[in-house]
């Protein structure tokens, strides 16, 4: 790789234009060269799946919102939502993002004990995150403010535990990763499995932010 | 990640991070870390501080969500705006539609259905 190559390659939003890239570089937007390699097939239908993930959300989203004053009664949002627990949640799925970006980077680097160290750290937090929302459920349910309480109670449960259900499954996901790695090595097809993990994890995080805007922020404050 | 740059690169998968070596990849989740940190702290901060003129914080907070999400994208999924990921921003774009049409559709409909709906006592007397 020349000095020039790796100087482009050191701007990748190309805002010194692609006229200076090497001709293999310029994206012709008419499929040339081929199909594009699997890597990026893979992550690109994992990206689809994803959308269509934060497509279904935004219909429980809806419901949440649609439903959010039929309380039949009983407690609302501003009496329930204890917002300390909350930012201490978002903290962990914080964490445990940042330290799965920590393991997509041992994994360019092909250092597995740094990967499994980075994967440990992202399922503990992990971890935290669900045995808090577990706790908080556990709570509610025990003050009679259950899912079978009110139309809100039963839109909070099945977005929140919707979420809640994605991060055991990412964890699971995220242990099997762990094992693979060990048995397997840095192989082509466990890489690719491992990027679309990442993205899974990365955007759980990202429901997770309109979550605790919308569910607990909002519904504190009115 | 370690295809060898020059070669078939003409997309970029979502997700994927341009890493000469391990520091600059570092940097961007460091950055990004950074950036969600503070704008959590000012969303869970915002509503008791008083900055903000009182009913305004609803649309102030989701401003910050709407952010934060954007930091998520850019730092965390490698979304970027160059040409190599111009599939994975449409695919985006489209996810986001889909998204805005079915939370403010419902929310449109459900309003004025509750707003045209007949006092419960009526339509108990109808039934009968």
């Amino acid at each position: 790789m020349s000095a020039t190559v790796a100087r482009e390659f050191g701007d990748p939003n190309r805002v010194g234009g692609s006229r200076k890239l090497p001709p293999t570089w310029v994206v012709s937007g008419r499929g040339e060269g081929g199909p594009a390699p699997k890597r990026i097939v893979t992550g690109y239908g994992f990206w689809i799946f994803l959308l269509s993930d934060i497509v279904m959300f935004s219909a429980f989203f809806a419901t949440y919102a649609v439903l959010v004053r039929a309380t039949a009664g009983g407690p609302d949002g501003k009496q329930l939502f204890d917002l300390r627990n909350v930012a201490v949640e978002t903290g962990c799925l914080l964490a445990s993002s940042f330290a799965c970006g920590m393991a997509s980077i041992a994994v360019h680097q092909r250092n597995l004990p740094r990967f499994l160290l980075a994967m440990a750290v992202t399922a503990l937090f992990g971890a935290a995150f669900l045995g808090l929302e577990i706790n908080e459920f556990a709570g509610l349910v025990a003050r009679g403010a259950g899912p079978t309480r009110s139309a809100f109670l039963s839109a909070f449960f099945t977005l929140v535990g919707c979420h809640g259900l994605h991060v055991t499954a990412g964890l699971l996901w995220l242990l099997t990763m762990m094992a693979q790695f060990v048995a397997k090595g840095f192989r082509a097809d466990i890489i690719r499995r491992f990027a679309c993990f990442s993205l899974f994890w990365h955007a759980l995080d990202i429901i997770w932010v309109a979550l605790f805007t919308v569910v607990y922020l909002l519904g504190a404050g009115t | 990640m370690s295809d060898h740059p020059g070669h078939h690169h003409h997309d970029t998968a979502p997700g994927e991070e341009r890493i000469d070596d391990g520091e600059g990849g570092f940097r961007t989740y460091a950055v990004g870390l950074g950036l969600a940190v503070a704008l959590t702290l000012a969303s869970f901060l915002l509503p008791d501080s008083g900055i903000v003129w009182g009913p305004a914080i609803p649309m102030a907070l989701i401003v910050l969500a709407i952010a934060q999400m954007g930091v998520h994208l850019v730092f965390f999924l490698h979304i970027t705006t160059s040409p190599d990921n111009t599939n994975n921003v449409m695919a985006l774009a489209f996810g986001v539609l889909i998204v805005l049409l079915l939370i403010g559709g419902s929310l449109w409909i459900m309003a004025h259905l509750n707003q045209n709906m007949m006092p419960m006592e009526q339509i108990m007397q109808m039934q009968r």
